[in-house]
């Protein structure tokens, strides 16, 4: 299974850049949670380092299985996938108002967190299927959108998990747009989409429970509710900006100890990053992320087939939209939707899902390249 | 499909540029502004009120002492809003959860996140708090220097008290360096003497989180202590003083003749600035300001009262000066003389007889005075009274002094349109009519008549230590005129018949005036039940005769005779200056404490006290 041939085209430089943000989050995650009033330190880092071991070993798993043999059974996955959502109503653990966990015993786990994976792995086959440089109109999107999209959007949507049914979406239509969509309906969507937005809005904005329209009038204006999302945003970018040119210095941060940020070591690790190592060190943390997404588009062009390149393709497009979801919520660019910094934010389930999601990419590229020892 | 990859590769370093653009943006644009603000969060700027300066008497004995005092403060978005919190914290904090309530939901004050819950804690609330703070994240207790106020109510109107600073004051560009919640002088020598004892804030900077929970000092300045500063009061005089006046409503003032050192300055009823020191509560404010009594009131330099008697003492100079008497000059007293047609009495009701100044002075003679009153003019009268000081400040360096009054002619016509009448210049010759003076007054009067006739501006502060330069008039009368005076004064007390006898010492040789306001005319039917309409006495003294080193005013408010209900309490003034004088320093400190212990509780507790009205000697 395993040849000297895939070992020699192992891409390393990808594998190391994630691996050094998981590390960097760790040491982040060490700063912001480290103690100012407790003799002892929440074990926060210990248990994101073990996660990280755990991610290692389950990206080797990933990465010695063919990606084919995966889309393989991708469709199978996808409805295990919908099966465990479904799940998520019955069984599902609450927490902080959303319902999003299946308890395991020691740990929870958090399906739509996997899910986005399995739908990647079932859109891939799907649409490699259907041949290439494809001409879709309305009716074949409206198509494949009722087979995948529809109903584990809605099941997201209303734990509620508004992050996740966004960037599901945005895979979704980025992936459709890589396998070829109609030029005209391209414009007109776009026309469409920026002429209909206040209108669209009111009727979205109807659908929305309480605090997820706090976050986007807090969004649109952080002064309207300051001890609530307004007040994360103005604390995050008081946070990021207090960092200057060269940071505060590494454990020298105050506004995450302090607690004037809150979920400092989760969703707004970035801040802290930023507060402790400046424009500098925020610059170059940002070309790891550039260098591990063109690496993923490099890789989506490179595969040997369709299957391959949708994958990594659609892979790339969702830890873009996280990272600039994320990026650009800390920076008051982008509404607060709870979205995590990919690799780099507390949580085992996410950094799990991310290794995941790069071993597939790497997958990809490991196979891409016929035997150069045949 | 290559080409659409690209696409997105392109697409995403442009959002990526994006992103750099508004890092840029926040971290190097306004970097500098966010910085402050950061700091802002997370630093507490807090002013620490320098410990005040020691106000000692004159003999180095401490009034004051500095004391911590533990105030009870949250930052309210720290503390948990349930229920359970509230109950408990108002148990905690021995206040009522409905008070509690009303303190959290006022807005707190000053831009701070602070509210303070409550003052003054005590011990064992102090050491609860302390021991349970973590359970209230926010709580925290704030230890700041009060004033103690080692004999509590002793000197209270001199020294004064501490108070927050009034709205006015925080305005004021002089109290600019004050932390606004410090405590300042509003009265006594703490406040005309603030700028000496307040001394000099720190401050320090305190890291917070965002809970407002402290958690180290970044910076700290230490504040400079305020100067300790001597008073000119005699502790055992004062004390002699108060103790006289217990249970009495009246003043008394001691003054240095020579220097115009005021040697104690009481009025009664008093109040203990102790009250204060913590921050006083409304309703103790209450108690004391609406208290009918006026123990608020200094009525040694607040409170006019016709100088009655003593104020012969004037007229009689007024009349040597002018030439309408000699020492010889007699007239014969027949206990009342008709004036404009009407009998107006001596209160020696069967008349002195024939009878000169030196009698007329030492017994207190109406009659003789009435003779000179219908001698000499209204405004030459006052020209002397003005000349001694009436009629206007003193100039003491406690605040609140009011003038009293000396009616001219001319002030009839301007403030009441009536011109002046023969029978009231008879009135203002023995102190009575429009004539009004305070204790101060009165005691500065005596002063300029035993030093050689020099007006000194009286004060509290020691010279040496930053108190007013000797500021002295001279009242421009031939000093013969003033040793008859005082011969006079010196008949009053050590002669048999002068009304003063009672203030007739073994120790010293004591001189002295008696006086008796009139309150309603000379109804006896009235006097006796009800004690509002008792004659007010006066006294005023110097001893001893030859070379006066204190001169003594005293004044009972419906005390009835002034040589019996004053007299005897410049006697008693008097004598425990003589004995402090002489006294060393351990003797003092030991019956200091005894008498504290003995006669402090009566001079604050007790309104009413004994009093004689039985007719002695009276004048």
């Amino acid at each position: 299974m395993i040849d000297r041939r895939l070992i020699y085209n192992f891409d390393w430089g990808m594998f190391i850049a994630a691996l050094l943000l998981a590390l960097i989050g760790v040491s982040t995650i060490y700063s912001a949670t480290r103690p100012v009033f407790d003799a002892e330190q929440q074990s926060f880092y210990i248990r994101q380092l073990y996660w990280i071991g755990l991610s290692v070993i389950f990206f080797l798993a990933v990465i010695s299985v063919d990606y084919r043999q995966i889309v393989r059974y991708s469709f199978l996955i996808y409805g295990a996938g919908i099966i465990l959502l479904i799940l998520v109503i019955f069984i599902g653990r609450k927490g902080m108002g959303a319902q999003r966990w299946i308890p395991l015993g020691f740990l929870s786990f958090q399906p739509s967190e996997f899910f986005k994976l399995f739908f990647i792995l079932a859109m891939s086959r799907y649409l490699a299927a259907m041949g290439e440089n494809l001409d879709l109109g309305m009716l074949k999107i409206s198509k494949i959108a009722a087979v995948f999209f529809v109903v584990p959007a809605i099941l997201i949507a209303t734990q509620p998990d508004l992050g996740t049914a966004l960037i599901l979406l945005f895979i979704f239509i980025s992936m459709l747009f890589i396998a070829g969509i109609r030029r005209r309906l391209l414009v007109i969507a776009v026309i469409i989409g920026i002429i209909s937005l206040p209108f669209v809005g009111n009727v979205f904005w109807g659908g929305l429970k309480g605090y997820q329209k706090n976050r986007i009038v807090a969004f649109m204006d952080p002064k309207v509710d300051p001890q609530g999302v307004g007040y994360h945003i103005k604390q995050s970018k008081v946070t990021i900006g207090s960092g200057g040119f060269t940071g505060k210095g590494y454990m020298k941060g105050t506004q995450g100890p302090l607690r004037f940020l809150p979920e400092k070591h989760t969703d707004f690790i970035f801040a802290i990053f930023a507060e402790e190592w400046g424009f500098v060190g925020s610059l170059i943390l940002f070309l790891f992320y550039l260098f591990i997404i063109l690496r993923g588009f490099d890789t989506a062009k490179k595969a040997r087939d369709l299957e391959g390149a949708y994958l990594a393709a659609g892979i790339t497009f969702m830890f873009t939209f996280y990272f600039i979801i994320n990026a650009g919520m800390t920076m008051g660019m982008t509404p607060v939707v709870g979205a995590p910094l990919p690799l780099m934010s507390y949580g085992g389930t996410a950094l799990l899902s991310n290794f995941l999601s790069l071993a597939l990419i790497e997958n990809v590229r490991m196979r891409r390249l016929p035997n150069p020892f045949n | 499909m290559e080409r659409r990859i690209l696409a997105s590769s392109y697409l995403v370093l442009l959002v990526f540029a994006l992103l750099v653009l508004k890092l840029f943006n926040l971290q190097i644009i306004r970097g500098e502004e966010y910085k402050k603000v950061s700091d802002n969060n997370r630093l507490k700027i807090v002013r620490r009120p320098a410990p005040r300066g020691i106000i000692y008497d004159r003999n180095g004995m401490a009034f004051v002492s500095d004391m911590p005092f533990f105030d009870a403060s949250a930052v309210k978005k720290g503390l948990p809003e349930d229920w359970n919190t509230l109950f408990s914290l108002s148990s905690l904090l021995n206040i009522s959860t409905e008070t509690l309530k009303a303190i959290l939901n006022k807005p707190p004050v000053n831009n701070s996140d602070e509210i303070k819950l409550k003052e003054n804690l005590s011990f064992d609330e102090v050491a609860t708090l302390e021991a349970r703070k973590m359970e209230f994240p926010g709580l925290q207790v704030d230890v700041r220097t009060g004033r103690k106020y080692l004999y509590g109510a002793l000197a209270g109107h001199v020294l004064g008290y501490l108070n927050r600073l009034t709205p006015g004051q925080l305005k004021n560009d002089d109290f600019s360096d004050v932390p606004q919640e410090a405590f300042v002088g509003q009265y006594g020598a703490e406040k005309f003497y603030d700028d000496l004892l307040r001394g000099v804030a720190g401050g320090e900077i305190i890291e917070v989180d965002a809970m407002g929970r402290e958690i180290r000092v970044v910076s700290f300045e230490p504040s400079i202590k305020g100067k300790d500063i001597r008073l000119t009061i005699d502790m055992m005089t004062q004390l002699e003083a108060e103790r006289s006046l217990a249970g009495k409503t009246g003043a008394v003032v001691a003054v240095d003749p020579q220097t115009g050192e005021i040697l104690a300055l009481a009025s009664s009823p008093s109040f203990d600035p102790n009250l204060f020191s913590g921050g006083i509560s409304h309703d103790e404010w209450s108690s004391l300001a609406d208290n009918p009594d006026k123990p608020l009131l200094n009525r040694a330099i607040q409170s006019r009262y016709p100088p009655a008697s003593t104020f012969k003492v004037i007229t009689a100079i007024a009349a040597l000066e002018q030439g309408i008497i000699t020492e010889d000059t007699t007239f014969d007293c027949r206990g009342s003389l008709k004036i404009g047609g009407r009998d107006v009495g001596c209160w020696q009701k069967k008349g002195h007889g024939r009878i000169g100044l030196h009698r007329a002075l030492a017994e207190s003679c109406d009659v003789y005075f009435y003779e000179i009153g219908k001698r000499i003019n209204i405004n030459t009268l006052a020209d002397y009274a003005q000349r001694f000081g009436l009629g206007r400040t003193s100039g003491i360096d406690i605040n609140g002094e009011i003038t009293g009054m000396v009616p001219t002619s001319e002030w009839k016509e301007r403030v009441k349109h009536e011109k002046w009448y023969m029978g009231e210049t008879v009135s203002a010759s023995i102190g009575q009519g429009y004539m009004t003076a305070t204790p101060l007054q009165m005691a500065m009067l005596t002063a300029a008549v035993v030093n050689g006739g020099r007006l000194i501006k009286p004060s509290i502060l020691m010279r040496d230590e930053g108190g007013p330069s000797l500021n002295e008039e001279s009242v421009r009368v031939r000093a013969e005129t003033l040793d008859i005076i005082m011969s006079g004064m010196r008949g009053a007390v050590q002669e048999r018949s002068g009304t003063g006898w009672s203030a007739n010492s073994k120790l010293t040789s004591i001189g002295g005036k008696t006086g008796t306001a009139q309150v309603v005319g000379k109804d006896s039917f009235s006097k006796g039940y009800n004690k509002k309409f008792k004659d007010h006495a006066w006294f005023i003294s110097f001893a001893p005769v030859n070379n006066a080193e204190i001169a003594v005013a005293v004044f009972v408010e419906n005390g009835g005779f002034g040589g019996v209900a004053a007299a005897p309490i410049a006697k008693n003034v008097i004598e425990a200056y003589m004995k402090s004088k002489t006294e060393n320093e351990k003797l003092r400190l030991e019956k200091l404490k005894e008498m504290t212990e003995k006669s402090m509780p009566e001079i604050v507790n007790e309104a009413s006290g004994t009093e004689s009205s039985e007719p002695g000697s009276g004048d």
